[in-house]
């Protein structure tokens, strides 16, 4: 039932006096039934050309050729296999936060879900542009599918490239599907609100959506069979892109254990993203109500633990390598620090691990602007993370002969740089025209979970008083809560 | 004879509706729908609505993707074309778990939702049928069919004893979109 009350000693997951139905419903299509503000245009413009830029760069690496790039005869893959892993790590948060903590029951997924599972999308769209670029023949893609050809082969299915093909677009897809459908409530209530043409665009979308207790019944089956899917699902995809490295022969690709350690990655590097998005979106649209200071802890405390495993991992890495006896695995790792690419080493080791273990106090965990940078700090170790695995183990691998340095063009860079001002278009788009949490989920909780209904409870009396202080002094990390409210209470 | 077709019980609390249908029943009263803004659990038992049978469907699909795609894989690496490659043989089922596995969730995924929309008529354009426009923003609305023998300031009354702010009563079935 909608009115069942939690316990007391857990936090708030909606903070604010007097949240209604209706305030919910407001808050959240405010910018998306109002003119956007100045913020949201300079971001705009800024990330238009950055697209633009990618699509000038991304059109003539079609027309001249990958050639442009730096790659050479040693080093045949860099920036572009780099910022598709990136990518594609970036895009594991949404269908984690949305499927995995579904599962578990974690409420507080409810106002994130929506617009980290955009972020997925658009991470995911990214990522693919890479692998059809690096293709340098882009319309080649069609070999890379199951479809009789002009040669007579089929596709190799023993091949992780393959399988890398079937992960990422199912992913790809099955996101979308998750996501569009999870949509379809709330386009229903902008639907409603709407006038004119508005209201004709936003109905043809919500599919003819009204709310009776039939379709509710078949919308949480569906969402949570998708989502009992969606886990493994999303652990296999960077599980099949860590294959495209470990079932080669190439030092320092060739592990075990590069499955577990590159699915910690993406989750870390995902949670990052949703936080540098979440921090400024929540203050631009002004969802501190609904984005509270818990989930930006709770974000904080995965980036913690999933950026530990990654630390084991490297640990654990460098001892196999010590431990297998193989020199050309031996000097791999020794020249991530000793190599000329020991800045390379050091920003993916420093940002990742280092830097990270700095959650561990509640005081970091809790500052928003250092979360904000940290978060960035983050997305700067797990690139360089992907550019020490693939650039540094090719540059120098079994003949000394054939050792070589990688350097970027303009082109590598306008590519990655563009991709970034892609992604961002599509997010600020994203959080103009559709409701950035989850309207109808959030709306599920206002009774059992939110600041008002604790308060309710605490004036009814009948609890522990000890629980009851332990719920206020939880209270004062919050930057949405009035904390002289309680105080008042106490006296 | 009144015009009226619907009567409508819109009320601000998930709750106050549970006590709605509660008293809507014990009057032997038949409820035409209910409308809400989200997911009401417990709903479905009072209502008398079965269980959705679209993890069924979503089973099949899972099994028929597995399937499909392990037989084409079948087909083209050991049937029309197998490959030697370092004299490993051709049909290699460990290497054809990924791409199963992944067209499974493919079916499941995509049967299911397509089944969803298809047995609730969802579709892009579809013309919504929409009671009441507050019933996906704050209302919880309950809808009686009029037609039936309960005289309607009875079930007006009872609706507001249940604690529903507003009752309509509607001429149209639907609000018009015009």
């Amino acid at each position: 039932m909608a009115s069942h009350s939690e316990s007391i000693i857990r936090e708030p997951l909606i903070t604010g006096k007097d949240i209604t139905y209706a305030q919910i419903t407001n808050d959240v299509l405010r910018p998306v039934e109002n003119m956007p503000g100045k913020a949201w245009w300079i971001g705009f413009v800024v990330a238009v050309l950055g697209a633009c830029l990618w699509l000038f760069s991304v059109s003539w690496t079609f027309w001249y050729g990958i050639g442009e790039w730096g790659l050479n005869k040693t080093v045949g893959w860099a920036w572009d296999i780099t910022g598709f892993v990136w990518w594609v790590g970036i895009g594991h948060a949404g269908t984690l936060i949305s499927a995995i903590l579904l599962l578990f029951r974690q409420n507080w997924r409810n106002s994130i879900n929506r617009s980290a599972e955009a972020m997925t999308i658009f991470a995911v769209i990214c990522a693919a542009s890479y692998i059809v670029c690096h293709m340098g023949r882009p319309w080649m893609f069609v070999y890379s599918l199951p479809l009789p050809n002009t040669y007579t082969l089929w596709v190799n299915f023993n091949s992780p490239l393959i399988w890398d093909v079937f992960a990422i677009s199912t992913y790809f897809s099955v996101s979308l599907v998750f996501w569009y459908t999870g949509l379809l409530p709330d386009l229903a209530t902008i639907r409603d609100r709407a006038t004119g043409l508005r209201r004709k665009i936003y109905s043809f979308c919500s599919f003819g959506w009204t709310g009776s207790v039939k379709t509710w019944q078949r919308f949480e089956t569906v969402c949570l069979i998708l989502a009992g899917i969606s886990t493994p699902l999303v652990l296999s995809v960077h599980t099949i892109v860590s294959m495209d490295f470990a079932t080669s022969l190439e030092p320092g690709w060739h592990t075990t254990i590069f499955p577990p350690y590159f699915v910690a990655g993406a989750i870390f590097s995902g949670f990052a993203m949703v936080q540098t998005l979440l921090l400024v979106t929540r203050k631009v649209l002004g969802l501190e109500n609904y984005i509270t200071m818990f989930h930006i802890e709770a974000m904080n405390k995965i980036i913690l633990l999933t950026g530990s495993i990654v630390g084991v991992a490297y640990l654990t890495e460098f001892f196999i390598a010590f431990y297998s006896g193989g020199e050309y695995e031996q000097y791999t790792f020794l020249n991530r620090f000793i190599g000329p690419y020991w800045w390379a080493g050091c920003m993916m080791y420093g940002c990742n691990v280092l830097m990270t273990q700095l959650m561990w106090f509640k005081s970091i965990r809790r500052n928003i602007p250092i979360a904000w940078v940290l978060s960035i700090v983050v997305n700067i170790g797990m690139w360089f993370e992907r550019f020490v695995i693939i650039v540094v183990s090719l540059h120098r691998d079994f003949v000394p002969s054939s050792w070589a340095m990688f350097y970027p063009t303009w082109v590598d860079m306008s590519i990655f740089i563009g991709s970034i001002g892609l992604f961002f278009t599509m997010f600020l788009l994203f959080i103009r025209v559709l409701p950035s949490i989850a309207m109808a989920e959030v709306k599920l909780i206002l009774k059992s979970s939110s600041e008002q209904a604790k308060k309710k409870l605490m004036a009814h009396g009948d609890l522990d008083e000890e629980q009851v202080e332990f719920y206020k002094e939880s209270l004062v990390k919050f930057d949405s809560v009035e904390i002289s409210d309680y105080q008042k209470a106490k006296k | 004879m009144s015009s009226t077709k619907y009567i409508l019980g819109l009320f601000a609390d998930p709750d106050e509706m549970m006590h709605g249908i509660d008293l809507l029943q014990k009057n032997s009263v038949p409820i035409y729908d209910v409308f809400t803004p989200m997911p009401i659990h417990g709903i479905e038992k009072k209502l008398g609505i079965k269980d959705s049978r679209l993890g069924f469907a979503a089973f099949m699909f899972g099994c028929l993707g597995g399937t499909t795609i392990f037989s084409i894989a079948y087909y083209m690496l050991v049937h029309d074309w197998p490959m030697n490659i370092g004299g490993k043989p051709a049909f290699a089922i460990p290497d054809f778990v990924p791409i199963t596995f992944e067209w499974t969730v493919l079916f499941t995924a995509f049967g299911m939702t397509l089944t969803f929309f298809f047995a609730t008529h969802l579709f892009p354009g579809r013309t919504p049928r929409v009671m009441d426009l507050r019933a996906t923003d704050d209302r919880f609305v309950i809808a009686i069919d009029a037609k039936g023998n309960t005289p309607h300031d009875d079930i007006t009354k009872i609706l507001k004893e249940a604690g529903a702010v507003e009752v309509k009563h509607n001429d149209r079935k639907y609000v018009s979109y015009e």
